[in-house]
């Protein structure tokens, strides 16, 4: 073009046309390969798709935008961080049990960014559509981001702190983090149709609004200025997210109706694998939360009742009916958080954070937020067991719990309709007996069981003696299995596990910040009484 | 084209000096809106539609507000997304 002092400068595009540009404009079609040599992976599980380009994204994100906000969400963060840590904030929080809280969130909720992080990298490779491969390719980026920024953030606490610096081999290992990495690899071996309804819809769509609107609004206002805030800067990716789930549901039902039932049986199975998995959220929400912003009961009527169901009826359109069981999570909702708090204080040495029991006035909170449950089912066992820490013979599990082939929970939930009943599925297969947590679990294993007969359960390893360092002779005369498993898993007893009152952390806390490691119990050591007593 | 649903659609912001004037904006632009403030975060529900509206913005932050500035403090929302320069429309399509 010849240089023209007068040229007026080209006119500015618009949002909807410089988002075909990216997404239509420099796609291409395939010559000397063919496109299913190309996209292997895209027509095993029965999906059918005619056209690729009526997706659409309505967030409509272009390049230019993605890394000036990205860059500019990345500032705003490590400003906080920084002020977090130059202000001491790790002394901050209310007492020594939020760091647990920190410790879970560590081990099953930050690996799965990275899982996340890595199935979205293949949908990014193998969706022949341009619209859904960016989509996919972006978020893979947000994924590894916000895996990087929460292992940053908390490794500041970890300078302070025991128990966090080995989460990756905890992740692997430790038996009940075998929850959530078990979750995500199930999706990550699925097609990627499956993959992106389980993660994009069911997970990020329905369920995620839970983990990062109560339960990071709850990190604030126990004082962590640093969680809350890679929280929500991973939550403000979340968002665009969320919209991708439910353009893909729709996309789906609209290319062509052979595609509900597929994508219906997809919403039935990871709407429960995604429930059961957030049954460690509503534990940390209820129970590991010293100051609490909302009970899992209530966050479940709101985010999945009122919001999810509104999201239902949006989709009756296409034929989609609300996922089956979501009955039974209704009926669980006064019981679940309570029942798993039991589950890991009884196991509490084989576990990488410590427990304690619920404070009277603990107590009393549950039993206004649970008024159906609380006190006809949990309030006397929890009596009991404090009594029995207060004989000096504190309750605890002897042996390990019965896992759930699919969910990998132990099977100690509660029968539907009769919360002193636990509930127990089980199914031949091949000779073989296995067993589930639920109704919903036995059904998945029934749609696929040559791929859940697989799955490996670390309670069956511990006990085949599977799990033990390198250099232990499983056939000694004094092997003990469950000893070497603790080892195998990295727990070491007095750092990891245990009650909260003998641990290191609890020691430490009071030492370094003169306030009660256990704000409802008064302290544990001398460095808070000595100087609340002058 | 108004919706005739009435299921609820939220948008959820942090709480700081950057999203009020947005807040504000979608409280003055949506009648029916509620908000709701817990710790460090601020949900707005809306029966049916919430529009937020990059000109009120605008307005009520003194200067040309892009639309998509609201990514950097969105922490979450429901419903259908329909985002243009000038508007972005949350929408639940049936009741
Ligand atoms: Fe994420
Ligand atoms: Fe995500
Ligand atoms: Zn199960």
């Amino acid at each position: 073009m010849a240089a023209d002092g007068n040229m007026k400068p080209a006119k500015k595009l618009s949002l909807k046309e410089n988002y075909a540009m990216l997404t239509r404009g420099l796609d291409w079609e395939p010559t000397y390969q063919k496109k299913e040599d190309i996209f292997r992976m895209i027509d095993f599980e029965g999906i059918k798709i005619h056209d690729w380009d009526k997706w659409e994204d309505p967030f409509r994100l272009t390049m230019d935008a993605y890394w000036k906000y990205q860059g500019e969400k990345e500032r705003k963060l490590y400003a906080i961080i920084d002020a977090f840590q130059q202000g001491n904030g790790q002394f901050n929080v209310t007492d020594a049990r939020y760091l647990q809280a920190l410790k879970i969130f560590l081990t099953g909720i930050v690996e799965l960014e990275y899982a996340s992080h890595r199935g979205f990298c293949m949908l990014g490779r193998e969706f022949p559509g341009a619209g859904p491969r960016i989509a996919a390719q972006m978020q893979s980026i947000d994924e590894l981001r916000h895996c990087t920024t929460q292992i940053h953030a908390i490794s500041h606490y970890s300078k302070y702190f025991e128990g966090m610096a080995n989460f990756p081999e905890q992740f692997d290992r430790v038996w009940y983090l075998s929850i959530p990495k078990s979750f995500f690899e199930d999706a990550c071996t699925s097609g990627p149709f499956e993959f992106i309804v389980a993660i994009s819809f069911a997970f990020e769509y329905v369920l995620t609004n839970l983990a990062f609107m109560p339960w990071m609004s709850g990190a604030a206002f126990n004082g962590d200025m640093s969680t809350v805030s890679f929280g929500f800067s991973a939550q403000s990716d979340e968002a665009r997210h969320m919209t991708l789930g439910i353009e893909v549901i729709k996309f789906l039902l609209e290319q062509d109706p052979a595609n509900v039932a597929l994508v219906q049986k997809w919403i039935d199975k990871w709407f429960w694998r995604g429930y059961r998995l957030l049954a460690l959220l509503a534990t940390m929400m209820d129970y590991v939360l010293p100051k609490r912003v909302m009970s899992w009961g209530e966050a479940w009527t709101i985010y999945y009742e009122e919001n999810g169901g509104a999201l239902f009826a949006d989709l009756a359109r296409y034929g989609i009916k609300p996922p089956k069981y979501a009955d039974v999570t209704i009926k669980e909702k006064g019981r679940v958080s309570h029942e798993m708090w039991s589950v890991f204080y009884a196991n509490r040495d084989a576990v990488n954070f410590s427990t304690w029991l619920p404070s009277e006035e603990e107590m009393a909170w549950f039993s206004e937020k649970y008024p159906d449950t609380f006190d006809k089912y949990y309030r006397p066992r929890f009596e009991h067991w404090r009594q029995l820490e207060k004989e000096g013979k504190p309750f605890t599990c002897k042996c390990l719990p019965q896992l759930c082939q699919v969910c990998q929970w132990p099977c100690l939930y509660t029968e539907p309709d009769d919360a002193t009943e636990f509930l127990h599925r089980e199914t031949e297969y091949k000779g073989e007996t296995f067993h589930f947590c639920s109704d919903g679990c036995k059904d998945i294993f029934a749609d696929e069981p040559e791929k859940y007969v697989h799955a490996w359960l670390p309670v069956n390893q511990i006990y085949q003696g599977n799990c033990f360092l390198p250099g232990v002779d499983p056939t000694a005369p004094d092997f003990n299995p469950l000893v070497e498993a603790l080892k195998y898993m990295g727990l070491k007893p007095g750092v990891d596990g245990g009650l909260l009152k003998d641990s290191i952390d609890a020691q430490r806390w009071e030492q370094w910040t003169s306030r009660p490691a256990n704000i409802h119990e008064g302290a544990y050591t001398d460095f808070v009484r000595k100087t609340t007593n002058g | 084209m108004a919706t005739t649903s009435t299921q609820p659609v939220f948008i959820a912001f942090q709480d700081n000096n950057d999203t009020r004037p947005i807040i504000d904006a979608i409280m003055a632009d949506n009648p029916n809106a509620k908000l709701n403030e817990m710790p460090a975060l601020v949900k707005i529900d809306c029966p049916g539609r919430l529009v937020v509206r990059r000109d009120t913005i605008s307005e009520l932050a003194g200067r040309e507000f892009d639309l998509r500035e609201i990514y950097i403090n969105l922490i979450s929302l429901a419903g259908e997304v329909d985002e243009t320069d000038e508007e972005f429309v949350l929408e639940w399509k049936t009741s």
